[in-house]
């Protein structure tokens, strides 16, 4: 047996789970366990007790609201990338779903978990940055929502306390007609960590001119980022001028090097990414095929 | 702990430590070892095991985790003692394995696969088996003994290979 000894705990309710890990503030949340179980494997982590998450029908689900599409976070990424709820509302999660891990770790990790790990490569923070999505988290007293950029303090840094659940992450959805999304990435091996991830979102009028966009890089730096692309909106913008704003938006972007990627290999490709992800996410509106409701 | 697993259609018990992963469950409690470790951190899918269907990793669950889902080991997919499942048959004829290491983890996601659609792409199979690596026939016989197998499936007036 490879992890150091812990104590398991499943508990049957949110409100034991958080007075679980209020009382011991070495235990651990375990639910997919599809990152957690390697580092202990590793001895990375040493828990003193996992809290088991998995089971708590409150956590799980896919539900479609007015404006967002709430995914409760022990909700399995295989059940995303299948959902017809996600694929008509929110086209680029679904878009992004096949870049996580591979299927049998998709089949057990969690949207809560990917969340929550914070790995500043991973794609589903990524499309929660991108969107605009908001974390629901859950402590002993009180449930509250966090915008995904706040939530996202760093690699595998969060503003979750000790003592806090991630519950649920609540995706905006646009109402724009005519709406396109587009994903690219780059990583040494088919699903393994992207050295750079880019998502587009836009939405046109009838003329195909931009109403809004939104435009996500992740891998980059510490932390999926947001970027700037606010002088597209009233144009018809070809690739040239998307090209640009991209470059433009990009220039003093923090970018780490490592022993696959150097910091300016990761800035030049997120200008390239990041202008395919919003030519693909134009082309989709133009089409039609990216329309939502 | 006292840990009820479903393994291949059969109620199993076992008293273990919560650290002890399903896939060393599976080896050393019921000595089901056609599940193979390999990296044991969720790298090479050799211990790949399908939990309700789905091929996942044995390495990446622990067992006490692992009551009241129906678990399919290799050992559960031959429809009879001394007999192959159309997929691990394909993979025979196809020279689909040589050092066999990878091979029972291959054919568990190959028979999902299968299970959920009976005429895959070259591209289906291969993001299929995406999380399973093989350092000795560089896939191409592993896809082509997947592709024969579908193909067999898909002319055969037979229910679909083995249990699970």
């Amino acid at each position: 047996m490879k992890p150091a000894p812990f104590d398991y705990v499943r508990p049957s309710s949110l409100a034991e789970v958080c007075e679980i890990l209020a009382a011991d503030e070495d235990a651990r949340i375990i639910a997919g366990g599809q990152t957690l179980i390697p580092m202990l494997a590793m001895r990375l982590a040493r828990p003193t007790r996992l809290v088991d998450i998995l089971r708590l029908n409150d956590l799980r689900g896919i539900r479609a609201e007015a404006d967002a599409v709430v995914i409760g976070a022990v909700t399995r990424q295989v059940e995303v990338e299948r959902s017809e709820i996600v694929r008509r509302s929110l086209p680029l999660l679904t878009k992004a779903l096949p870049w996580v891990g591979h299927p049998p770790t998709r089949n057990r990790g969690t949207v809560g978990g990917s969340i929550a790990n914070a790995d500043p490569s991973a794609e589903i923070p990524l499309v929660a940055v991108t969107l605009g999505a908001e974390i629901e988290i859950a402590n002993p007293s009180d449930r509250m929502r966090m915008p995904a950029d706040e939530f996202f303090i760093g690699p595998m840094l969060t503003s979750v306390m000790p003592g806090d659940c991630v519950c649920a992450v609540r995706f905006p959805v646009w109402t724009h007609k005519r709406i396109g999304t587009g994903f690219h990435e780059v990583s040494a091996r088919q699903s393994d960590f992207a050295f750079v991830a880019a998502a587009a979102q836009v939405a046109i009028d009838e003329e195909g001119r931009c109403i809004e966009a939104t435009l996500g890089l992740g891998g980059v730096g510490d932390r999926a980022i947001r970027i700037d692309v606010a002088p597209l909106l009233g144009k018809v913008p070809a690739r040239a001028a998307i090209t640009e704003v991209v470059r433009a938006a990009t220039v003093d972007l923090e970018a780490s090097s490592d022993l696959h990627a150097t910091a300016d290999y990761r800035r030049r490709v997120a200008v390239t990414l990041g202008t395919r992800a919003l030519e693909d996410a134009f082309a989709d509106a133009h089409s039609g095929n990216g329309a939502l409701q | 702990m006292k840990v009820k697993l479903t393994i291949n259609g059969r109620q199993r018990e076992a008293d273990v430590e919560p650290r002890k992963t399903l896939l060393d469950t599976l080896r050393e409690d019921f000595l089901l070892v056609g599940s193979h470790a390999g990296c044991e951190h969720g790298v090479c899918g050799a211990c790949t095991v399908l939990i309700d269907g789905e091929p996942s990793r044995s390495c990446l669950m622990f067992a006490v985790q692992a009551d009241g889902y129906e678990i399919t080991t290799i050992e559960g997919l031959a429809p009879a003692p001394g007999e192959l499942s159309v997929v691990q048959d394909a993979f025979c004829e196809t020279h689909g394995l040589q050092c066999g290491y990878c091979t029972p983890g291959m054919i568990l996601a190959g028979h999902a696969l299968l299970e959920r659609n009976d005429a895959p792409t070259r591209e289906d199979i291969v993001e299929a088996i995406s999380g399973n690596i093989c350092r000795c026939t560089g896939y191409g016989q592993i896809v082509e003994a997947i592709e024969f197998a579908a193909n067999r499936l898909r002319k055969a007036n037979t229910p679909r290979g083995g249990r699970s």
